[in-house]
């Protein structure tokens, strides 16, 4: 499993891998919003916590399909599948891998986007403690929409609209966590609602994940 | 320790392709699989390996014994021959990298990046796959597509060796690999009449 | 004599046969008999005037939404479970139905709540909810017409269902948490409460609700049936090619 891992982190590391690419969609968003809305300080103040959580999720959804996609057609899900490790096992890695190249630089490059976005002084640990909290969860529910469309030619915007609907509550805790957290108001609903959510999906996706790719490899 | 496949029908695309199939596997032993494009030997192959659902009879092998070998090779492109070959090993838990790129003629290679090697040496790298599963029954699916003579007579070498050390091959290939020990089985007389549906137990056959 | 009996294709077409010349006339009176009642012989509101009558469409459409979700999840599991065609079939059948009725409730609900809030479009949990419904019927049917095996299609929606159901309810929790919202709440039940749903209203919605659940049946019955003659030709032109 580590193993696993570890080769996962390789490639997106290497050439092509496509590492950088969440962070350089994020940093666009946060870039393309207030030139849209107009640069009003106090608006933006307001509406940052939600654009940074929009950003945060559509540069998630962008590298989803390459969770499995890559190795689907290079025929290493078939080998991994007749490997000793459990399919469940192989999902569980791959949507750590998944969160370890996007995921985590979104986590730490929020606060740099925050600035741009006048985000209040109180929210940008929030900020931090919600996406570190719920883009786990965004990668174990991806990897699901993943392996629910890995097998198809027009995946990409399918696996979007089945992912999207999924990524409702972790939005509306995670965006709504910072929101409190900027007002200065009581964060810990939210906080534990938004943690519960990507422990439970971290915990049982992999298994309808792999059902979903055993269904898929047949 | 045999694998032991009796009265075997697969599906492609939810319609039964052979049925039928019954074979055995002890260790020592290797078999080809021959039958014209299309009767579905890969389908046989994926469903041995477990890769899908048998429509009827029995498949028996020890557990984790079978290392399949698919027409593609799961390399990655942008990993050398050393870091691919590392990867199967780590994960089957074995070791003997070194060796197998050294049986396979693969050492010269070592690290080069996969996306730069022939379609022969990855073909190479693909089956050196093989030898680090350590697994004793090896699944075959036209192993020797893109080698050159030389390949083939370094891969005969190489089932010849795993046969000798009680393991055993199941090969669907057309060309002659030289193994003179290896049995025949064309699979034509298995060929689905059509008696047999994708229905599953009750009675849902929907033509 | 099982239930289980009526998941054989033949048998569930010849028994769909006879059962809805029986419904199909059964929801039609039902619904034209509650409808004409309700928008012609009842009383207006005090408050909403005549715009109140639109819950006879907008209830049993809410309603029906829901209710055709649940359906397609116990299909699914049954299908998942027992592996009877059938049941992956009829799940397949609801779905576009099920999204009509929630399409249905977000217009009628729109139109009524524009002279009622003074606005088309509330972002209020109940609205929001409905709306998050249809994306994931959406995803549901789009995910079964882009898998080309139709079995592999009936297991991956399959498991898309019963995940994407429990995500629809965490969905509600979070939204109403997220908005507390203008919707009133459901008043059908809440005999004997304050509020309650004028008696004058209550027969011909209990007509309409019937009316609605007869035609979801009927429709549900036919189409499957004709799902169930698809596959059956599906079969047929497969065997012809084989051979």
């Amino acid at each position: 499993m580590i193993a696993l891992l570890l080769r996962d982190l390789r490639i997106a590391f290497r050439a092509g891998g496509g590492f950088g690419l969440g962070l350089a969609f994020f940093l666009l968003v946060a870039v393309l919003v207030p030139l849209g809305v107009g640069p009003e300080g106090g608006t933006l103040a307001r509406i940052a916590p939600g654009i940074l959580w929009v950003g945060a999720l559509l540069a998630c959804l962008l590298s989803l399909d390459r969770i499995f996609a890559l190795d689907f057609e290079d025929g290493s899900l078939d080998l991994l599948a007749t490997a000793p490790i459990p399919l469940e096992g192989v999902v569980a890695v791959k949507a750590l891998a998944h969160w370890l190249v996007t995921g985590l630089p979104l986590v730490i490059a929020a606060p740099v986007l925050g600035v741009l976005l006048h985000l209040p002084e109180a929210g940008y640990g929030w900020l931090v403690v919600s996406l570190l909290l719920g883009t786990p969860g965004l990668s174990a529910i991806g990897a699901f929409g993943a392996a629910l469309t890995v097998g198809l030619k027009r995946g990409g915007l399918l696996l979007s609209l089945l992912v999207l609907p999924l990524y409702v509550p972790t939005l509306i805790f995670g965006a709504e966590l910072v929101k409190r957290g900027a007002a200065g108001m009581a964060v810990q609903v939210p906080l534990l609602l938004l943690a519960g959510i990507t422990l439970g999906a971290a915990a049982l996706l992999p298994f309808a994940s792999a059902l979903a790719l055993r269904i898929n490899l047949r | 320790m045999e694998f032991i496949v009796s009265d075997l029908a697969v599906a492609r695309g939810g319609i039964c392709v052979l049925e039928g199939v019954s074979l055995r596997l002890a260790p020592g032993q290797a078999l080809v699989l021959r039958g014209p494009n299309g009767i579905g030997k890969t389908t046989l192959m994926r469903t041995l390996a477990g890769l899908q659902p048998a429509l009827r009879g029995t498949i028996s092998a020890p557990p984790e014994s079978i290392a399949y070998a698919a027409h593609a090779d799961g390399l990655k492109s942008t990993l050398s021959v050393a870091e691919n070959l590392g990867f199967w090993a780590a994960v089957h838990g074995m070791a003997g990298v070194e060796a197998a790129m050294a049986r396979m003629n693969l050492t010269d290679l070592a690290d080069r990046r996969a996306a730069n090697l022939s379609a022969g040496q990855k073909r190479r790298l693909g089956l050196a796959r093989l030898l680090v599963s350590g697994r004793p029954f090896w699944l075959l699916d036209e192993p020797t597509v893109s080698l050159d003579t030389a390949s083939v007579a370094l891969f005969a070498e190489v089932v010849r060796a795993h046969l000798a050390s009680g393991g055993a091959a199941l090969m669907a290939t057309h060309i002659d690999l030289g193994l003179a020990e290896a049995g025949l089985l064309d699979l034509t007389p298995f060929k689905a009449t059509g008696a047999v549906q994708a229905a599953q137990g009750f009675d849902e056959a929907f033509a | 004599m099982s239930l289980w009996e009526y998941a054989n294709p033949k048998k569930f077409t010849e028994t769909t046969a006879r059962v809805l010349p029986v419904v199909v006339p059964l929801a039609g009176a039902c619904l034209l008999a509650g409808l004409i009642w309700g928008f012609f012989f009842t009383p207006e509101d005090y408050k909403q005037g005549s715009t109140v009558k639109i819950l006879f469409l907008h209830v049993p459409a809410a309603m029906m939404a829901v209710n055709a979700w649940i359906m397609m999840l116990v299909a699914s599991l049954v299908w998942i479970v027992r592996r009877h065609h059938v049941s992956a079939l009829a799940a397949k059948a609801a779905a576009p139905v099920g999204m009509t009725f929630t399409l249905v409730a977000l217009v009628t609900g729109a139109l009524w709540g524009q002279p009622m809030w003074g606005t088309w479009w509330e972002w209020d949990p109940r609205l929001t909810s409905f709306l998050i419904l249809f994306l994931f019927y959406l995803g549901y049917i789009a995910l079964w017409q882009a898998v080309e095996n139709p079995d592999t299609a009936a297991d991956l929606t399959g498991v898309l269902c019963v995940v994407g159901s429990v995500f629809a309810v965490l969905s509600r929790y979070a939204v109403k948490f997220w908005n507390q919202g203008l919707h009133q709440d459901s008043t059908i039940m809440k005999v004997g409460e304050k509020d309650p749903l004028d008696p004058a209203y209550y027969w011909p919605l209990i007509f309409c609700l019937a009316g609605v659940v007869l035609m979801f049946v009927a429709l549900v019955l036919l189409r499957t049936v004709t799902e169930i003659r698809l596959r059956r030709l599906a079969v047929i032109e497969a065997r012809e090619k084989f051979e």
